[in-house]
């Protein structure tokens, strides 16, 4: 099942002991599922606490004197701007302003920033962000980090009973409690919760106190995205690519408004001319109606028969008790409401636009 | 008396009057995980060994469910329609997705009895 380049998690072995079912996923074994079964992990998740581990995905620490102003050129964001413990989720863009990946930056200080990439995408980001940095007196340092997430409405309480006070991060921030560590207020389910990077001896002994917990559990990766399609949050690869824009995409709140108008990042001007036509698809939220869950790939037509788009993640959401999907379709047809059909093994499925996300957001701004 | 066979793809068939209950074995249904959707077929429908019968949905993906004999569907378990789960809990039970006459029961011999499907799993 793994061929000699996949990658394995540090805290393999414990996966393995819980019971684990392992699947690859983009070049690593991760988690899929535990025993409970994905049903019962995304629920858990959402009315408790989940436990995943993350380490797939790679941290790097940007500083010196040109860290901001790299960042500026390398992403659509104005870092100076960033508040000492503010996140902000941004881009790295193409030429044509496509998205090579979507990340995580915080400032750590006044000139050190944190970003965290996509597991996919890491290898091809360092080597982006450190040719960019030749131009920069900055330096990228990839951190060796296994990275957890504790997600739900009682990640909190558990991070406390485990010893870590989080009661001063906000959503949306995030801070270095312990030597080497790095822990912020977010994550990939639409709950509150945390991610923290730490390291891996730290990480067993945390892990431990967490399990003891018994509002807490692992969770695989099917659950991450059932989770995290509900909460109408992105999987580059999937929902966003090189060949979306963020217009496109409807991510352009993430890219604030002066460095739309005169931000000099990469992808600019090509970024700019699309906002200016408006892009031909836009990213929308799908609602098939019924049971039967609309996959990634599916083409959709409108009531004429003609291609209105195509389905780009899509299963069933256990909290929403219907299947979910979200895709790009013309212009026009992206107002939620808006019936169009997906081609499911060529039966024409009714599916109606609908607003994202599917399960309400509770994050912890304040 | 009854007969039940087993196949490489991890079904079973219950074979009765020259009729076959047919669904997926419990390994296959710990594989897929909790199911949300069975596609089922139509009554009459006649199908050729390796055709794909029923199509089983869990959270993450779809998965085809293949004619292991040739035959026509005499009845597809309609309680599925609102409880797809019923896979998980009773795979070998409540959970049977169809009924189908045998066209050719000498097809049969080519399949597994319980002993030889246990060893096939490990």
């Amino acid at each position: 099942m793994t061929g000699d380049d996949t990658k394995h998690l540090p805290l393999e072995d414990t996966h393995v002991a819980a019971g684990a079912r392992f699947g690859a996923f983009a070049g690593w074994s991760m988690p899929l599922t535990y025993p409970a079964g994905v049903m019962k992990e995304h629920l858990h998740t959402r009315e408790h606490a989940g436990l995943f581990d993350i380490s797939h995905m790679k941290l790097f620490e940007v500083s010196g004197p040109g860290a901001a102003s790299l960042l500026n050129r390398a992403c659509p964001l104005d870092s100076g701007a960033l508040e000492i413990s503010q996140s902000k989720l941004t881009f790295f863009l193409n030429e044509a302003g496509g998205i090579l990946d979507d990340l995580i930056v915080t400032r750590l200080g006044d000139e050190r920033f944190m970003v965290v990439a996509n597991a996919g995408n890491a290898v091809a980001d360092e080597k982006h962000l450190r040719e960019l940095a030749n131009g920069f007196d900055a330096s990228v340092e990839p951190l060796d980090r296994v990275f957890l997430a504790i997600q739900g409405p009682e990640a909190w309480a558990a991070l406390s009973r485990a010893g870590i006070e989080t009661g001063a991060l906000l959503f949306m921030h995030g801070v270095e409690p312990r030597k080497n560590w790095f822990m912020s207020r977010s994550g990939y389910t639409g709950e509150d919760g945390f991610e923290i990077g730490l390291p891996e001896a730290d990480a067993r002994g945390l892990v431990a106190k967490l399990l003891e917990d018994e509002r807490v559990m692992w969770i695989g990766l099917a659950a991450r995205d059932s989770l995290r399609l509900e909460a109408g949050l992105c999987l580059h690869g999937q929902d966003i690519t090189p060949e979306t824009d963020p217009a496109a995409a409807a991510l352009m709140w993430a890219i604030p408004k002066e460095v739309r108008a005169s931000g000099a990042f990469i992808g600019a001007d090509a970024l700019r001319a699309s906002v200016e036509r408006g892009p031909a698809q836009k990213r929308v939220g799908l609602k098939p109606d019924g049971r039967q869950p609309v996959r990634a790939g599916a083409a959709l037509f409108d009531g004429d028969g003609k291609p209105a788009g195509h389905v780009t993640s899509g299963g069933f959401g256990p909290s929403a008790g219907h299947p979910v999907a979200m895709g790009y379709v013309a212009t026009p047809l992206a107002k939620p409401g808006t019936r169009v059909f997906a081609d499911v093994r060529g039966t024409k499925i009714p599916v109606d636009i609908s607003s994202l996300p599917f399960t309400p957001h509770r994050y912890r701004k304040g | 008396m009854a007969t039940t066979y087993f196949t490489e793809d991890h079904e079973w068939l219950r074979v009765e009057g020259g009729v076959a209950t047919v669904g997926i074995t419990d390994y296959a249904q710990e594989q897929l995980g909790d199911l949300v959707f069975v596609e089922l077929p139509e009554t009459g429908r006649k199908l050729s060994k390796g055709d794909t019968a029923v199509v089983v949905e869990s959270v993450k993906a779809a998965s085809d469910v293949y004619a292991p004999v040739d035959g026509e569907i005499t009845e597809a378990n309609g309680k599925l329609s609102s409880d797809p789960s019923l896979v998980n809990s009773a795979a070998t039970g409540a959970g049977w997705l169809w009924k189908m006459k045998l066209a050719d029961e000498s097809q049969l011999a080519g399949l597994m009895d319980e002993a030889a499907y246990k060893a096939h799993i490990g």
